[in-house]
């Protein structure tokens, strides 16, 4: 039964505030005119650019820590004459492909165990998750005790600093397969074997293209990293040379093509994501 | 011949069904109707497979459910179709596990497509679809796998009231067109009176048999089978019931 209230104690109507005023640009999670988005995204890379021609032109800042942005790109395009641009891109890459290819090959796997089993969860998990708070760079001693200073020891750090990660996230994103899902295909006559290759793994799949995504970035910072320390070749490994002779010029352009080349690496995982989630 | 044999489903220290015996005869269409508490999900859920009873023991034909499997389809609220998949391929996904040609599998499908009205849809992603649309997906994919029993979780509670009739009358007609038996879970009373041949009123705190009523309707239900007084006097009664279990425990 429902219960009635004594009357109410209270009369005096409640005071009302006067109405907000309407946000066009900026109110929550709305959509905002064409051209503003527009203006706003130009604006995003513009204020920054125009910013540094007018410090480096104003001469204030020294050329050896703030270069113009004429002599980034000279010192840009003479590199790419020189080949050594596309040498050290390519071993950069390489690094990638090989290391974090490997992460991949393994935290996949891993991930549809234990986000997929509880067993799996409780028999990975916390090692898993202790692994991952210990810093990547921190093992660039040890890697060079264990495996010299060559090739192993970069693509091992590579695998490190990323493997961990993409396990979890993976876990994560297996474990958000509606139980409904799984439960009704049961009822329809799949195996175990058949309800993770034909309901988990493609239900998952568009999620797990983003972790490797999101992974993809730290990849591409740990490489840099690895070649900074010792190496012949490679984006990183130039950056640090560049530094010996000052010149900053030629590391500002390095930085460009890392940005530019993430930028590719993300904009292509976005697309096969979407082509692949088409669904979602 | 689906059977349960006092059957009791606890978890810890409370008790969602106790000793529900129940048989349902080859071809009916019984509706379970109570009030949210009375483990009508459970029951069925318990009869799927999807979970074994503390005690008792649910049977078909005879021989005891150990898990779940395609002689006993599901359809839950949500309809769970594979939303990755078009509606031809997840009307084909329990075909597709099973040693028949492709051409085999094919026809079955366009079967079950045309039977529920998703012909023109096939190529459709679930995203494209209606919730009406979507739930006949659901019941198309069970029925390809041809089940013993058709299980039904409160399969049209989301729809709104217009599309919820349509679904009445097209899951009537594809009870008549299969003859599989129909176990239908709902809240809705007059939905269950209007689809069911019999009707079970399950009682709250704990799950259990309050009462077991035939309809007594004729199998050809039009809509307008509603505004009949044996229709009304029966859902009258079946709602006293339910309301009579719902207090007792609240």
């Amino acid at each position: 039964m429902v219960e009635t209230a004594p009357a109410r104690p209270f009369s005096e109507p409640l005071p009302r505030r006067r109405p907000a005023s309407a946000h066009r640009v900026w109110a929550i999670r709305a959509p905002i005119p064409r051209a503003y988005r527009i203006a706003l995204m130009v604006a995003s890379v513009a204020v920054p650019l125009i910013a540094w021609f007018a410090v480096s032109d104003s001469g204030s800042v020294p050329p050896q820590f703030l270069p113009s942005p004429e002599a980034v790109w000279q010192a840009g395009l003479d590199m790419a004459r020189a080949g050594t641009l596309a040498t050290d891109t390519w071993a950069s890459v390489q690094r990638i492909l090989i290391g974090f290819g490997l992460a991949i090959v393994v935290s996949v796997p891993l991930g549809i165990v234990m986000g997929g089993f509880a067993a799996g969860q409780a028999l990975f998990e916390p090692v898993v998750g202790l692994l991952r708070y210990l810093p990547a760079s921190a093992f660039i001693p040890l890697l060079t005790i264990w495996l010299g200073i060559g090739e192993p020891s970069k693509v091992m750090l590579l695998f490190i600093g990323t493997v961990f990660f993409n396990t979890l996230m993976t876990a994560d994103v297996v474990r958000r397969v509606p139980r409904a899902q799984i439960d009704v295909s049961y009822t329809l006559g799949a195996r175990r074997g058949e309800v993770l290759r034909k309901v988990v793994v493609p239900h998952a799949l568009p999620g797990m293209i983003d972790c490797v995504r999101v992974n993809a970035a730290a990849a591409w910072n740990f490489v840099v990293v690895a070649e900074l320390i010792n190496s012949e070749e490679g984006l990183g490994y130039r950056i640090a040379r560049s530094q010996r002779f000052l010149a900053s010029d030629r590391i500002f352009a390095i930085l460009v093509v890392i940005a530019v080349i993430g930028l590719a690496i993300d904009v292509l995982l976005r697309l096969l994501r979407d082509r692949v989630g088409r669904w979602v | 011949m689906l059977t349960l044999d006092a059957v009791s489903q606890r978890f810890g220290a409370f008790t969602a069904l106790s000793d529900v015996t129940l048989e349902v005869p080859e071809g009916q269409f019984v509706c379970l109707v109570g009030a949210s508490g009375s483990g009508k999900s459970t029951l069925l859920s318990l009869i799927a497979g999807l979970a074994r009873p503390t005690s008792g023991a649910v049977a078909l034909h005879g021989a005891p459910v150990t898990g779940p499997g395609p002689d006993r389809g599901l359809v839950f609220q949500s309809g769970a179709v594979y939303p990755f998949r078009t509606v031809e391929r997840n009307v084909a996904f329990g075909l597709e596990l099973l040693p028949i040609s492709r051409a085999e599998r094919a026809r079955r499908v366009d079967w079950y497509l045309a039977e529920t009205g998703l012909t023109a849809l096939r190529r459709h992603l679930p995203k494209q679809l209606s919730g009406g649309q979507r739930q006949r997906v659901a019941i198309a994919r069970a029925l390809a796998c041809e089940p013993s029993v058709l299980l039904l979780d409160e399969p049209f509670g989301a729809l709104d009231v217009q599309t919820k009739e349509d679904m009445q009358l097209f899951l009537r007609r594809v009870w008549r067109d299969t003859g599989t038996t129909i176990v239908m879970v709902t809240h809705d009373v007059e939905e269950a009176v209007f689809l069911g041949q019999r009707v079970v009123v399950l009682a709250c705190n704990p799950g259990r048999v309050a009462a077991d009523l035939t309809v007594p309707l004729p199998d050809d239900r039009p809509l307008t089978v509603k505004r009949l007084p044996e229709f009304l006097s029966m859902r009258a009664q079946v709602e006293d019931q339910v309301r009579a279990y719902h207090e007792s425990a609240a």
